[in-house]
């Protein structure tokens, strides 16, 4: 049975890949999107912290499947074993069940080696593009997923051409309480712009304010991400078809160096071919460079995109830090999710460092969580560790972020050599060793967490940073990016600066993978913004009549 | 295909353990009506632990969360939770329960001429701050690290005990109510009158 010629093949229904079947299919081009997952909502998940994104002790929903989809890891004393897989599989990925933090970067993030210089035993560059040439693509991404939030506290922000659609959230009464302690230091707070309803939006109602937001699905859709806004827009031009539980295993790309299509493994566990005009992967950063690595062709015989031998380098996570204290008085509230006051005065500048990063207070952390939670030398079981869970949890806070991740060249992903999946495809292998500046860096910003805690009274505080002597494993995690980096020199970067593969043109990426810098934010809206700025380049083209074919 | 069809009925017995935990919401919120609806925990029979080794467990876990004003592991069904996950997610577990169980017994009798079961509670407590810090018997636990083994007893145990009662332990949500946490949810109720 042969699947029917289509314009464009999207592979992967997440964050960036929502986005680009949006644009392509508002172009007029027939797309099929291929999504290895399903549609998820929160009765298929409920509140339960033990299968939650946030702490999946006894699975990880949704998705992927643990056995199906495991892969191999490189630990930091070098051993190496077969892993549990830690990424999201359904239509909308992590978008589904994200904390919906909505950052821009700064104008900084796109240009990092101009502005700190090279480092050693890093491949920290400047983007092929600026914030400049993404802003309207971060303000379709604000408006057309939605976006609650009011930057005009921060000073630091980039210049933006309007507001966004939704007004920020009101403060939480952690933030309430951690604003006077900002101010008295000279930082500038302001409310986490969020992707979520603040007000109705896009025919979703308004947030209900629960404990469980991040790491679960919302159960009245007030959480915006691409499986309520962009895709369902993608289907209902007409010209869009999802696939869902179908594995995409390799591009197929022809001897003279074009995509025809791609191989997948559909529901039934049958090899399907699908061909199209164009090729976009967009099935993150790790999912990404395995397809790429595994379409092995006469020209591109060490993957498609690879003859430089750059796809798959450059893995980037984010490095988590931050601290926590106690205060005397109940900081905990019943209107959720928390994470609601930011502050980005510690992003760039920092004498010594290379970056910096945001820091906000946090998401409440459910029970079970919480008992991993105490302060140096407390009891962690017994009449001590319940009298803690009980007289403490309404009191915890915490302060954290996400700190720039200097990109190395031999952190990776790549195929096993050996072990393959369920369905025969080689295991993804994640390798290397983090960059000890980022731990630094960490350490720095985590300081400025405990130094605000401080400030406001708290007690018993707990830094949370890697110490720079550690040796840490690389991995991608919830933020992996920048495994197939753009670039303008073929020598040095996967694709130019419109996500087209060097040397394939009617093959693009829009994810995750793309990102040169990660920044000391949450990624997900430069992703979605990338999604548009590749698809927009697509569309452009396609109109002008180019259609890639070289 | 099979694995599609594990998915699918694993799924649907979610759903309907949801909508039992919905019932209960009707039925009374916030925690004191709940009270022993759900009865008293499981005693047997067990997917995996044979009796004696299941008795052990729940002397262990509600060392690990005992019981005061509010119920500890015991009462919350700590080692039915155990028992439930050795036979799924933890199966890859359960020789190494198995080992760590009788070499507590042996640390027991090493320690005070007597097995666990049969300890004061301070005995008790102290055979698993051995276990804890390292110092039990090396001989004892030759092969199998007795500080790492507790830590996952432990970790386990919390899990029982605070997480969704679907799962075996945390019964009429006795961590929640120990916590001041309203529990079940309201799903919005409660949001449209605080905010
Ligand atoms: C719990 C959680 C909280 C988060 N919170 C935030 C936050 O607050 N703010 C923020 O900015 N970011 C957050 N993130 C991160 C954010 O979700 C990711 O950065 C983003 O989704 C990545 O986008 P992507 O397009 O690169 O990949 P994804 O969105 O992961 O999309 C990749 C898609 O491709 C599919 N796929 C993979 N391989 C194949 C294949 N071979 N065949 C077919 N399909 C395939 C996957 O199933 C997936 O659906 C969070 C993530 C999680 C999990
Ligand atoms: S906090 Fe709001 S957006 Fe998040 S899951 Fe609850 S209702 Fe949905």
């Amino acid at each position: 049975m042969s699947n029917k010629h289509v314009n464009a093949i999207v592979v992967g229904a997440g964050a960036g890949g929502g986005v680009v079947a949006k644009v392509l299919a508002e172009a007029g081009l027939s797309v099929v999107l291929l999504e290895r997952g399903r549609w998820q909502n929160f009765h298929d998940t409920g509140d339960d912290e033990l299968i939650s994104q946030r702490s999946p002790k006894l699975t990880r929903a949704p998705g992927p499947e643990n056995k199906p989809s495991r892969k191999a890891h490189e630990f930091d004393n070098g051993s190496y074993g077969v892993v549990t897989p830690n990424n999201v599989a359904c239509v909308g990925s992590g978008t589904v069940t994200y904390g919906a933090q909505a950052w821009r970067f700064m104008p900084q993030d796109f240009r990092m080696k101009s502005i700190y210089g090279a480092l050693d035993g890093s491949t920290l560059d400047d983007w092929p593009i600026s914030y400049e040439d993404l802003e309207h693509c971060y303000d379709r991404a604000e408006w057309e997923v939605g976006v609650a939030g009011d930057d005009t506290a921060n000073p630091f922000a980039g210049q933006r051409a309007r507001s966004r659609p939704m007004p920020a959230f009101p403060y939480d009464r952690e933030a309430q309480l951690l604003i006077p302690g900002m101010q008295r230091l000279g930082w500038h707070p302001f409310p986490i712009p969020m992707l979520r309803n603040s007000i109705p939006y896009g025919g979703r109602p308004q947030c209900i304010h629960m404990r469980t937001c991040c790491g679960y699905a919302c159960p009245v859709n007030a959480k915006c991400g691409t499986q309520n806004t962009v895709i369902p827009a993608a289907l209902a031009t007409g010209l869009c078809e999802l696939r869902t539980d179908a594995v995409v295993s390799e591009v197929m790309v022809d001897d003279q160096g074009r995509a025809s299509g791609v191989k997948y493994f559909d529901i039934n566990d049958r090899l399907q071919e699908q061909s199209a005009d164009l090729v976009v992967l967009s099935a993150s950063a790790s999912g990404t460079a395995r397809i790429l690595l595994s379409s092995k062709s006469k020209l591109f015989p060490g993957g498609a995109g690879n003859n430089n031998d750059w796809v798959g380098r450059n893995l980037q996570g984010h490095c988590y830090v931050g601290a926590f204290g106690l205060m005397n008085e109940q900081v905990y509230e019943e209107a959720g999710p928390g994470a609601s006051v930011a502050f980005c005065d510690f992003n760039h500048g920092n004498p010594g460092l290379h970056g910096g990063g945001m820091l906000a207070n946090d998401f409440i952390i459910m029970p079970y969580s919480f008992t991993h939670q105490r302060p140096a030398g407390a009891a962690r079981w017994g009449i001590a560790h319940k009298k803690f869970q009980r007289e403490q949890y309404k009191h915890f806070i915490r302060v954290v972020g996400p700190v720039q991740e200097m990109p190395v060249f031999d952190n990776r992903v790549m195929l096993d050599p050996q072990k393959r999946d369920y369905w025969g495809i080689p295991l993804l292998r994640t390798s290397g060793t983090k960059h000890p500046h980022d731990a630094e860096i960490g350490q720095f910003i985590a300081g400025k967490a405990e130094q605000l805690l401080q400030e406001v009274g708290a007690k018993s505080i707990q830094r949370s940073a890697p110490s720079p002597a550690s040796r840490r494993s690389a991995g991608g995690g919830q933020h992996q990016a920048g495994t197939c980096r753009m670039g303008d020199d073929p020598k040095s970067s996967v694709t130019n600066r419109y996500g087209q593969l060097h040397g394939i043109d009617n093959l693009f990426v829009a994810d995750g993978s793309l990102n040169v810098a990660n920044g000391g934010f949450n990624p997900v809206l430069t992703i979605m913004a990338l999604g548009f700025w590749v698809g927009e380049y697509i569309a452009r083209e396609w109109r002008g009549g180019g259609r890639f074919r070289t | 295909m099979k694995r599609k069809k594990e998915a699918g009925s694993s799924r649907r017995d979610c759903l309907k353990i949801l909508a039992a935990a919905a019932g209960g919401v009707a039925a009374g919120v916030g925690g004191a009506k709940l009270v022993g609806r759900l009865g008293a925990p499981p005693s047997g029979p067990w997917l995996v632990l044979t009796q004696s080794e299941a008795d052990l467990v729940d002397l262990v876990t509600e060392q690990i969360i005992p019981a005061d004003e509010f119920g500890g592991a015991s009462a919350a069904g700590v080692v039915n939770f155990i028992d439930q996950q050795l036979s799924g997610p933890y199966r890859e577990q359960t020789q190494s329960y198995r080992a760590g169980l009788k070499r507590i017994e042996e640390t027991s009798r090493e320690m005070f001429g007597r097995v666990f079961e049969a300890l004061q509670w301070d005995e008790q407590t102290r055979v698993l701050q051995a276990l804890e810090s390292g110092k039990a018997s090396k001989k004892i636990w030759s092969d199998q690290d007795a500080a790492g083994f507790f830590r996952m007893v432990c970790d386990h145990t919390m899990q029982g005990y605070y997480g969704s009662p679907k799962h075996g332990g945390n019964r009429n949500y006795v961590s929640y109510r120990m916590m001041g946490l309203e529990y079940p949810r309201v799903i919005g109720q409660n949001r449209y009158d605080s905010v």
